[in-house]
């Protein structure tokens, strides 16, 4: 089996202090602003209210696909109260969250693409008034052909959804070879091909989309909005309302709840902006549960294909992996998702030589995009399940062969990912010993089960998703008289707790509390720019950044308290609001005394930091999608049990084990791995995004099964189990004090760890979520008639894909570049042409 | 119908007369008519949970009462929890136990365990499930909050011991 390449050990020299030492970081602690959250005094979107506001509804497609002929909003504007009808003609320009997919329109003005496209808009003097105008709108459409599914798609190629897909309705096709994956199958002693079906579902952030616009005293605009993303809704409305982005501010409001289904710039968004410019007065809305449930841009439904060749004692030789995905009607993130799908299976384990093709196709449905783990989350799933059935058909107990294949710390990957610390070993040890695995494992009684799995995520894409070599994040720090330090950051609050971990950050730098700090986040007025909350990259992005404008602003103290207390600048400590020599500490002044020193000696303080992430040594077109200045990693053992009479299933126990680097807030990650292990047993046992068609004599319309949350099942207090959480602390020195990242990773191994459970407990495989009763009994029925004991997908469609991009990786002596590149042949693509990240 | 209601009910120990559009909820009431936006919404239709307040002390979903059938009621909100400016020590415990993450569910979740606090004094895990089963949280995992209110019963018992 080929080698892996060792990179050299970083230097850690840089660590900022050693375990020992720390005050802040690391301790439990109140975050921040929870005060504010016990006391209902976080101000969300929808609570910002100003004089003379108007209200906004939007009218919504209730065709899933059909021309426009023609829009007549005469009666509802003759409605008292109705300021204001708004439709594709007043905001034709064109956006998207990615450079590549500028496919959507603030309100359509040709063309509607599923149930819930926004039409027109109507702003009224109460929201009764505008919701009841959305009714005197007459519009006229001409029905086409509903696309409702990928199958249908693929040989379906007229009419198009959209033309700026590949061909018909197929949006994005990819295709990239590692090494020869069909030498790698010959060479094995074992080929598996398993096929693999992750059912869509939604973010359910229990905040609606909110968003209040309103034209400044100067004639400026400003706009409130529940987003992840200021900076990237900054240039969209930007770019929609021609405006220079000077002449705009974005202020994310703490977003209640985010998962990924804040980060596109959404139509209400554009809508708000264009009528507070036009009627020169506040205008909000509040998107209604419904109206989320179509906003979506949530799990994609993948179809998957998995073929891995391993040799007897586990180790892989070579994997193939094919994905279909089930787009919905707009690009959104979709390209970088399709790439997503085949990007992390070389992180966590040993493969020499890898394949993987992906196509994501449009259809007449809400458009997907990411949910926590992006579209990592499905391919996981397949991966993790095969892997159980390889250790079955091998004799290897299913942690011993993850055990045998885990990855090294500080490789390169067959496709060119730069690991860092790789803590997955410790975490499988972790978990295998706290649930008492091999004590369960095959030995609990009929209806019992135990499952493991294990996963690895991004801790922050390495690429922005715009191409520019800009810092990534930015942090500025202004330094009080009084003792007081503020910092200024563009990063938005989704509840995660990225304010806290700014002020920990700066807190355990220059010795001060948490309580001393104030932070404003996610204004783009205010804070240096931050690329926004998503791909778990703001720990260590704006982490790295405020703790380098915190060592900045640090060095101008300690020089003039050096000078006052004629000590030397390295024996000087910053702890428990006091600057002080380390040998006498005696000898000190306050903080607040250092900083009128500083300033005294150097004028007003402030101090300025930005990260941006190292460059991947991957060059191939499509390679700017998985790379990470590091990867965290966990491993979950799930117990479940079912009864075989009713297949109903349920989860008593969770044990999961992160690779955190270093925990700043235990507390804070603790609550981001449980969230994570909630969600994933959402999507394991009950959460569908489902769409059905009405019935003919209706209008046939593909309609979301249910947009409500009583119908779309969500876990409630009464079925979460309870989960022991085990942190692996190596702090990793890419990240701050060693940290990487936990909003995302913990959910991934949850779902194939149920599966894997299930199969523990009554014999079958259920290679699909969710994990339903239904399909328990059905396979449990094929396992009484002697037929294969599982119920899933045994079928992928053919698609013509294009000629793979073949990159030698690195111990073929591959440097990262296509050696079949057809636009670039003989040369790398350059940067530009690396694929949008998220 | 008239245009307005007026109605006086006690709201977070304050008699108050109040008027409103006579179609309004009690969440709309309390969010825009009165300002108080501590008090969420997640869905309007009684589904999520997050509108929670107590009615004469028992957890009501305030989407789906008319505020017309509040006169001479009692309404208490997340703004009524803190009392002589200290905070109330399920807001102390589920602040120091990292039991809000986006905080957005938090309001309706700490007036729905002062309900069953006042009932029950040391409810067990089992009745805190029960009594919380009507409140999505998104974020959390619902753990962190189970613990912020066996804490909370820690703190109160404590505080009864030794009033300071």
């Amino acid at each position: 089996m080929p080698r892996q390449k060792e990179l050299p050990e970083l230097p850690i020299d840089d660590s900022p202090a050693d375990a020992e030492a720390l005050r802040v970081i690391g301790v439990p602690r109140r975050r921040v602003d929870a005060r504010a959250k016990v006391t209902g005094q976080t101000r969300f979107a929808d609570d910002i209210s100003l004089p003379r506001m108007a209200y906004c509804k939007l009218l919504r497609s209730p065709h899933p696909h059909a021309r426009i002929q023609k829009i007549d909003a005469s009666r509802a504007l003759a409605q008292p109260g109705v300021y204001l009808v708004l439709t594709g003609r007043d905001l034709p320009i064109s956006y998207g969250i990615l450079p590549v997919s500028q496919d959507e329109q603030a309100l359509c003005s040709d063309r509607v693409r599923y149930v819930g496209d926004p039409v027109a808009a109507v702003v009224a003097r109460e929201e009764l008034t505008a919701l009841e105008a959305l009714d005197l709108i007459d519009v006229q459409y001409e029905l086409l052909t509903t696309i409702s599914d990928p199958h249908q798609a693929l040989v379906t190629p007229e009419p198009r959804i959209h033309d700026s897909g590949e061909e018909g309705n197929i949006h994005k096709r990819v295709a990239l070879e590692f090494g020869n994956v069909e030498e790698g199958f010959a060479e094995a002693d074992e080929v598996f091909e398993d096929t693999f079906f992750y059912q869509g579902s939604t973010h359910l952030a229990i905040e609606q989309h909110a968003a209040l616009a309103v034209k400044d005293p100067e004639g400026k605009l400003t706009i409130w909005s529940s987003t992840q993303v200021p900076h990237y809704l900054h240039r969209a409305l930007a770019k929609v309302l021609e405006m220079p982005p000077a002449h705009i501010r974005v202020i994310a409001t703490p977003n209640g709840g985010g998962f990924g289904g804040k980060s596109d710039p959404f139509s209400h968004e554009m809508v708000v902006a264009k009528a507070a410019l036009l009627l020169d007065r506040p205008v909000k809305i509040c998107l209604s549960r419904e109206e989320v449930f179509y906003c979506h841009r949530g799990r994609h439904p993948v179809l998957m294909k998995f073929k891995t060749g391993v040799k007897r004692d586990g180790s892989i030789t070579a994997l193939q992996l094919q994905t279909l995905m089930d787009g919905g009607a707009y690009g959104s993130y979709g390209v970088a998702s399709t790439f997503y799908t085949g990007a992390l299976q070389t992180t966590t384990y040993r493969i020499p030589r890898y394949r993987f093709q992906g196509c994501r196709t449009f259809t007449n449905k809400p458009p997907c995009g990411p949910k926590r783990g992006h579209a990592t989350v499905q391919p996981r799933f397949g991966q993790e399940i095969q892997l159980d059935k390889i250790a079955e058909r091998l004799g290897i107990d299913p942690a011993e062969l993850r055990l045998r294949i885990v990855e090294s710390s500080n490789v390169l990957t067959a496709n060119f990912l730069t690991l860092g610390t790789v803590g997955l070993a410790d975490c499988i040890r972790r978990v295998v010993k706290v649930s008492g695995w091999t004590g369960k494992f095959r030995k609990l009684p009929e209806g019992y089960g135990a499952g493991l799995a294990c996963s690895a995520y991004l801790t922050g894409a390495a690429l922005p998703i715009y191409w520019n070599n800009l810092p990534h994040s930015g942090v500025q720090l202004k330094l009080d008289r009084g003792g007081g330090v503020t910092v200024f950051c563009g990063a938005s609050e989704i509840g995660q707790g990225s304010d806290d971990v700014l002020a920990a950050i700066v807190a355990e730098v220059l010795g001060i509390d948490t309580f001393d700090i104030r932070v404003y986040s996610g204004d783009t007025d205010l804070g240096p720019v931050d690329l926004g909350s998503y791909s778990s990259r703001v720990t260590l992005m704006a982490g790295n950044a405020a703790l380098q404008a915190a060592e900045r602003a640090k060095a101008m103290l300690a020089e003039a308290v050096s000078n006052r207390l004629a000590v030397d600048q390295h024996r000087l400590e910053f702890a428990d609001k006091y600057v002080f020599d380390r040998v006498a500490p005696e000898q000190r002044v306050t903080f607040q005394e250092a900083i009128c020193l500083a300033e005294a000696q150097f004028g007003t303080i402030g101090a300025v930091g930005s990260y941006t992430p190292p460059k991947s040594p991957a060059a191939y077109k499509g390679s700017g999608v998985g790379p990470s200045p590091t990867y965290s990693y966990t491993a979950a053992v799930v117990e479940v049990a079912v009864d075989p009479a009713t297949g109903w299933i349920t989860v008593p126990k969770v044990w999961i084990a992160h690779d955190i680097g270093r925990a700043l807030n235990p507390p804070l990650v603790r609550g981001q791995i449980e969230g994570g292990v909630y969600m994933g047993l959402g999507e394991a046992l009950m959460e569908e995004q489902e769409f059905r068609r009405l019935p003919k004599k209706l209008s046939h319309a593909l309609v979301h099964k249910f947009p409500s949350m009583l119908e779309y099942k969500s876990p409630t207090s009464l079925e979460m189990p309870e989960v022991v959480t085990e942190l692996v602390e190596d702090p990793d020195p890419r990240g701050p004090f060693g940290a990487k990242e936990v909003g995302q990773g913990p959910l991934l191994p949850v779902m194939p760890a149920v599966a894997n459970a299930v199969y523990d407990a009554v014999g079958v495989r259920i290679d699909e979520v969710p994990i339903t009763p239904e399909k328990i009994l059905k396979a449990l029925a094929e396992k009484k008639a002697g037929h294969d004991p599982r119920f899933g997908p045994s079928h992928f469609p053919p698609i013509h894909w294009p000629e793979a991009l073949r990159v030698p990786p690195p111990w073929d002596g591959g440097d990262g570049h296509a050696v079949n590149d057809p636009r670039h042949p003989g040369k790398a693509s350059s940067e530009k042409e690396k694929a949008p990240a998220s | 119908m008239p245009k307005t209601a007026q109605i006086r009910l006690t709201l977070n120990g304050e008699e108050m007369d109040v008027s409103f559009a006579p179609y309004k909820t009690l969440l709309e009431v309390l969010r825009e008519d009165l300002g108080l936006v501590g008090t969420k919404h997640g869905c309007e239709l009684g589904e999520c949970g997050a509108c929670a307040v107590l009615l004469d002390g028992k957890p009501v979903l305030s989407c789906l009462v008319l505020a017309l059938e509040c006169e001479g009621r009692s309404v208490t909100s997340v703004e009524g929890l803190a009392e002589d400016g200290k905070l109330h020590p399920l807001q102390e415990a589920f602040a120091d136990l990292g039991a809000a993450q986006c905080g957005y569910c938090t309001p309706a979740i700490l007036v729905t365990a002062k309900a069953l606090l006042d009932q029950a004094a040391s409810p067990n895990r089992d009745q805190i499930r029960e009594a919380l089963s009507g409140n999505l949280c998104r974020c959390t995992g619902y753990q962190q909050i189970f613990e912020a209110v066996e804490e909370a019963v820690v703190r109160i018992t404590k505080q009864r011991e030794s009033p300071t």
